[in-house]
């Protein structure tokens, strides 16, 4: 179980009464070309196309109300959270299992006052063609949106989701409290990938657990480039199987105001299992903490940490490393680097022509360019458009 | 092509050489020796001009221009290329995209380039990463095929090449240099005079059976000290050591 003694110092003072958790009911979309332009917009920034070209299916819930849900694969459930439970009669056997509710006030708040969230599952044997899309958004002002999401990939499936988190523009404030609950059973394979925009004043506090059984396979990537008020979030994942394992990638960026604290655990339980936490961070006066915890249990696991940061004009950059390592037999390593830019990386590339500005602009470019297994073509070139404007933003 | 008056240059506080005067000219292609230690690739990083190389004496001209205080990519743009011995790794570039801007909007094929260097599966891998020393060499060179600088600094181009590849990287210099020049039985012959420039540091001299050296030049503490046939220097060097090449100048 998933408690507090777990959980990393939570530096960031939120009070829990300046949010709402009310808010009204959003019309259904049938046809997602119905979608508002100017939210069809926020949802392409966080990787959900409305166009739904080379998607198995979407889900998305604005406020507290799914207002669109579709699948396109036989064998691939996706609903709304509140719909499985009405359906599925053995999601009691998945939902706070590996997070307790008494954890912290964040996930207290998901169960007194829950608002939605997403169930997928793919049945034993199905492999997704396609990513599923879901997108999290808030649109009113002050609303606390606490949603609770069921991952479940039942035996030898595979499963790509795109999960993209937004506000509405120029909302001021607002809190997203998301419980997220992963079951990768024997030999399955989840890759989740998570793109945040959220906005200046947003306090986001997402509590993630993920089971991997035998043979199992996570891949998660993270990129959160846009300000964020305030981010805290630390998924853990147990890898429970022999030969399980877990692949965690993250590009975060703070600019002046924001604060991220954001790291990845991992608990090699079984023999064979293997775990690379990759986390990347550049600030520009904000504040990253980037964490990293490889936990082996047992002889013959092998894990890996990296974490690099740059820090380009001011901020705060701290890069937390932790391995331990509770038998012999485990093979453990971490790498850490944290400072400006190589002066010699600057200097090679001028060496080929190009001026200073230029190729600091190359190399940040590059630094924030994390290569991620199976991304559709059009959201990598969403993002590495995105990643180009972030990089003329900072300079 | 390049001059080098009375150059005296310092890393930190402390100078690393002292008074080198050099000349090569265009179509030359020059040797320079010496022990580790001895200022060679100090001398190469002060002509690209990199920064923690103080020029306190003495002047650098390339191409009838003073380029000693001109900044790194001015001096790139003019025409001189390096090929680096450990060149850093950049995290997220790759390599395609490297060679892509090393030819400076230059109408090129890429792929027929890196297939030259047999180097095509590479490309679209970050630049230097994990590479092994022979890697490194044939991106440097790939790197500087897209370039085409008019000088060809080259920085110890043989070292970590294993013997199989020597000869690729011989025939990259050759094509580099636009000279004809055939390597066989390790004795090479110049076919016809290229038209550009090179100063090659090396260490063992292994290169030499690769390609056609105008002029060799031996460099000690900071010092030039010997100046003659980069094939006589080599067996000087071999028989009685970086001493005999002080002793003999003196």
């Amino acid at each position: 179980m998933f408690n507090v003694e777990n959980m990393p110092d939570n530096t960031c003072d939120i009070n829990l009464r300046d949010y709402d958790s009310e808010a009204k009911d959003h019309d259904y979309v049938d046809e997602l070309s119905r979608i508002e332009t100017k939210d069809a917009d926020k949802f392409l920034n966080v990787g959900v196309d409305t166009h739904e070209n080379g998607r198995a299916g979407t889900f998305i819930q604005k406020d507290k109300s799914v207002i669109h849900c579709k699948s396109c694969q036989d064998g691939v459930d996706l609903m709304g959270i509140s719909q499985a439970l009405e359906q599925y009669d053995r999601i009691g056997d998945y939902l706070w299992k590996n997070v307790s509710p008494d954890t912290d006030e964040f996930t207290n708040r998901a169960k007194e006052k829950p608002s939605g969230g997403y169930f997928i599952r793919a049945h034993a044997g199905v492999k997704v063609a396609h990513p599923l899309q879901s997108c999290l958004y808030i649109a009113k002002e002050g609303f606390s949106q606490n949603v609770h999401n069921l991952v479940i990939a039942e035996q030898d499936s595979e499963l790509h989701i795109i999960t993209g988190c937004a506000t509405a523009p120029h909302l001021m404030s607002g809190m997203h409290v998301g419980i997220s609950e992963f079951y990768i059973k024997k030999g399955a394979k989840v890759t989740f990938t998570m793109i945040h925009d959220w906005g200046e004043k947003i306090a986001v506090r997402p509590r993630t657990v993920i089971r991997v059984e035998e043979g199992g396979v996570l891949v998660s990537n993270y990129i959160s480039l846009k300000p964020v008020g305030s981010l805290q979030m630390f998924p853990a994942t147990y890898l429970d199987g022999k030969g399980a394992v877990a692949r965690f990638n993250s590009v975060l960026v703070a600019s002046k105001g924001c604060f991220l604290d954001v790291g990845s655990r991992v608990v090699l339980n079984a023999p064979g299992t293997r775990a690379e936490i990759i986390s990347r961070g550049i600030t520009t006066g904000g504040t990253i903490i980037a964490r990293g915890d490889l936990i082996g249990k047992v002889s013959g696991v092998k894990a890996h940490l990296e974490c690099k940061g740059l820090i380009l004009n001011d901020g705060l950059m701290q890069a937390i490393p932790q391995l331990s390592g509770y038998v012999p037999g485990v093979e453990m390593s971490h790498e850490a680097a944290v400072g400006k830019i190589d002066q010699r990386e600057i200097e090679y590339l001028m060496a080929r022509g190009v001026d200073e500005e230029e190729a600091i602009s190359t190399i940040v470019r590059g630094f924030l360019n994390v290569d991620i297994e199976g991304l559709p073509p059009k959201l990598k070139a969403k993002l590495d458009k995105i990643v180009s404007e972030t990089q003329k933003d900072m300079m | 092509m390049l001059e080098i008056e009375e150059l005296k240059v310092e890393v930190g506080d402390k100078e690393i050489l002292k008074n080198v005067n050099m000349e090569i000219p265009d179509g030359e292609t020059h040797i320079l020796f010496g022990p580790n230690g001895s200022g060679k690739t100090s001398l190469m990083m002060t002509l690209m001009g990199f920064s923690g190389y103080k020029v306190t004496h003495g002047k650098i001209v390339f191409k009838g221009e003073d380029i000693t205080y001109m900044p790194i990519h001015e001096r790139a743009r003019l025409g001189m290329g390096v090929l680096f011995q450990r060149p850093p790794t950049i995290n997220g570039l790759k390599t395609r995209s490297m060679v892509e801007i090393c030819g400076r909007g230059k109408a090129m094929d890429v792929e027929t380039l890196a297939k030259q260097l047999n180097f095509s599966d590479f490309l679209d891998r970050d630049v230097n990463h994990n590479f092994s020393g022979g890697e490194i060499k044939r991106c440097e060179l790939l790197q500087l095929t897209a370039q085409q600088p008019d000088m060809v600094l080259l920085d110890e181009p043989e070292s970590g090449v294993d013997l199989e590849s020597i000869a690729l990287v011989g025939d990259t210099i050759n094509a580099l240099l636009h000279r004809g020049v055939k390597h066989s039985k390790g004795k090479p012959h110049k076919e016809a005079n290229g038209t550009k420039s090179a100063l090659v540091i090396t260490h063992t001299g292994h290169i030499l059976d690769y390609i056609t050296a105008d002029r060799g030049q031996v460099l000690y503490s900071g010092a030039l000290c010997c100046s003659r046939n980069a094939r006589e220097i080599l067996k000087w060097i071999r028989e009685y050591g970086y001493e005999e090449c002080v002793r003999c100048s003196m």
